[in-house]
């Protein structure tokens, strides 16, 4: 029987799945990173939220993506990382 | 080569009955063989030549592949399994000498016949022969991982079920289609042309050609379909953000240069329309790309709340058919006669009708108030424009003596507008710009030449143009804009 080849068209390259994090039981003593993605208005929207974090005693850390439109880079990803135990990536329009 | 098939000491002549110079030998080759041992490979008939004993059935080409020959008749000697001699074509004086260092009496070879008389091609080299050859019998050097099919399984099926396609059939990625795409192309398969979004993977130029080969090209689109690529890989481009976005856009390729008409593009009739090959497939290579190699899946990375059909392929040539007429690629630093691609971020076409404009006056009015209607009649800088000028409209500006400048600079002018019809709430429309924004004129695109990239094209009756919209990711020039790239 004659079998017929293809070539794979993709990058050939396998996902990684990586385990989720459980979520912290509570925030107490942690510190939340806000990070505005760069969209219109998030700042607006971030900025209430800090308010909200600030009134229950839970610290929180501003960041932002210098555009919505390309990835965060990775200096930004490292930094939320390495300063914060929680995130929030917010948009508003 | 199986080794039975010929003989380790001795002569063989590979030829084909369809060829002058083969049927004008084919006494020799009987006389050859009397004095023996000879083996005919024949390429085209089992039956010729006549009165030979050993001839080898080749209509598969594996031998005249394996033996490398590109003319017929082709006389070769043999010594200790090894080729030590060949003659192409017809020269007496060769065969003579080779029949004699063969052992055989060759004196007399072809008496009557003409001194030299040229062969014909050999069937291995004919036309997308030698591709398919190399694929059957040869090493084709692809890296790509090879999946195999069952004889029993249709391939389109099979590309379906791995995810390879963008709900269309795609050609099947066999090597010697692979191959025959890559001979389109003077860069190497292994050369890295860029890391594809979303994912970067890397991407050479042989997973581009396989993916050419499913979107439907032909070999000599592979320059424009790498063009394309690299122009899409432009940081400025953000071609990572287009894929991502909730909006409709998707890339649109517009064409310039001599490559257009070379490889039949269409920039007349339907231009933006179906029934072109070129433009058909080349834009859906680009898309193909970014799903297999990049990763960009709708529904997964791609988030479009509609999308729309431009993401299956959404490219042509501009109309450069009036000299006069600077093109969009020259508007946009190339040099008149190059060859160039510029990527939109395009949203789709949408018609704009004015039977009753006279003059580029009128008109460049008339064309603002459709402009206008880009994203929101009442939003500004959410996205840039592609004006297409068809033939009808385009001559109102030429018999005004308007040149692309002179429209580029009336319709900023014309696309102002005072912020306060266009706040919040104003015109009872709540969609608007900011309260701050009142007592300003505002532009509803960047300036010239990148809010209206204006290109000729389509048919010659109609007193149309279309207008395709941008992305709001434009509305920072320096983060997100139009790209336009010459074709290497």
């Amino acid at each position: 029987m004659i079998e017929i080849k293809l070539r794979d068209p993709t990058a050939e390259s396998a996902p990684t799945r990586r385990a989720r994090l459980a979520p912290p039981k509570s925030l107490e003593g942690k510190t939340v990173a806000l990070m505005d993605i760069g969209k219109s208005r998030g700042k607006e929207f971030i900025d209430r939220l800090e308010g909200h974090f600030r009134k229950a005693g839970i610290a929180t850390r501003r960041y932002a993506k210098p555009t919505n439109t390309k990835v965060a880079p990775t200096s930004v990803m490292q930094q939320i990382a390495a300063e914060a135990q929680a995130a929030v990536i917010a948009l508003s329009d | 080569m199986p080794d039975s098939l010929l003989p380790r000491d001795g002569l063989v002549i590979v030829a084909k009955r369809d060829c002058p110079t083969c049927v004008m030998v084919e006494p020799v080759m009987r006389a050859l063989d009397k004095a023996g041992p000879l083996t005919v490979i024949t390429q085209d008939d089992p039956t010729f030549p006549s009165g030979v004993r050993s001839v080898v059935d080749d209509q598969a080409l594996e031998q005249s592949f394996h033996l490398k020959i590109e003319s017929v008749p082709t006389l070769i000697r043999f010594k200790a399994g090894r080729e030590v001699e060949r003659a192409v074509g017809w020269q007496r004086q060769e065969w003579v000498k080779l029949a004699g260092d063969a052992g055989l009496n060759g004196a007399n070879l072809g008496d009557g016949l003409p001194e030299w008389q040229p062969g014909c091609g050999s069937k291995s080299v004919e036309p997308g022969v030698q591709e398919a050859l190399i694929a059957r019998y040869g090493e084709t050097g692809l890296k790509a991982r090879a999946i195999s099919v069952g004889n029993w399984d249709d391939p389109i099926e099979a590309c379906f079920e791995r995810g390879w396609t963008d709900g269309l059939p795609v050609v099947p990625p066999t090597d010697e289609r692979i191959l025959r795409m890559l001979s389109g192309t003077e860069r190497k398969p292994d050369e890295i042309v860029g890391n594809i979004p979303p994912n970067l993977a890397p991407c050479t130029v042989e997973k581009v050609a396989i993916n050419a080969v499913m979107a439907g090209c032909k070999p000599e689109y592979m320059p424009v379909v790498l063009g394309v690529l690299e122009a899409a890989l432009d940081p400025l481009f953000t071609m990572h953000g287009l894929l991502c976005t909730t909006h409709f856009s998707g890339p649109l390729v517009i064409i310039n240069g001599p490559i257009a008409r070379s490889i039949g593009m269409n920039s007349g009739v339907n231009a933006l329309g179906q029934g072109n090959r070129a433009n058909a497939t080349i834009g859906r290579a680009l898309q193909l790309i970014v799903r297999n190699v990049g990763g960009g899946i709708p529904g997964a990375i791609d988030r479009a709340t509609l999308g729309n059909p431009g993401k299956y392929t959404f490219c042509f040539a501009e109309d450069e058919s009036d000299p006069a007429w600077e093109t969009l690629a020259e508007r946009r630093g190339i040099a008149k006669g190059k060859n160039a691609v510029t990527l939109f971020h395009g949203e789709g076409v949408h018609g704009f009708i004015d039977q009753k404009s006279r003059t580029p006056q009128e008109l460049v009015r008339s064309l603002a108030m459709g402009l206008f209607g880009v994203g929101h009649p009442k939003l500004v800088r959410a996205g840039n424009a592609v004006l297409v000028l068809t033939p009808e409209h385009y001559k109102i500006f030429k018999d005004g003596g308007w040149s692309r400048r002179q429209i580029e600079d009336a319709l900023y002018e014309a696309l102002k507008r005072p912020g306060k019809e266009l706040v919040y709430g104003a015109q009872n429309v709540a969609e608007g710009v900011a309260p701050a924004y009142a007592d300003k004129l505002l532009d509803k695109f960047d300036p010239p030449p990148d809010g209206v990239l204006i290109v000729r094209a389509g048919g010659p009756a109609g007193l149309f143009s279309a207008i395709i919209g941008g992305w709001p990711g434009q509305r920072v020039r320096e983060e997100c804009q139009a790209v336009t790239r010459e074709i290497r």
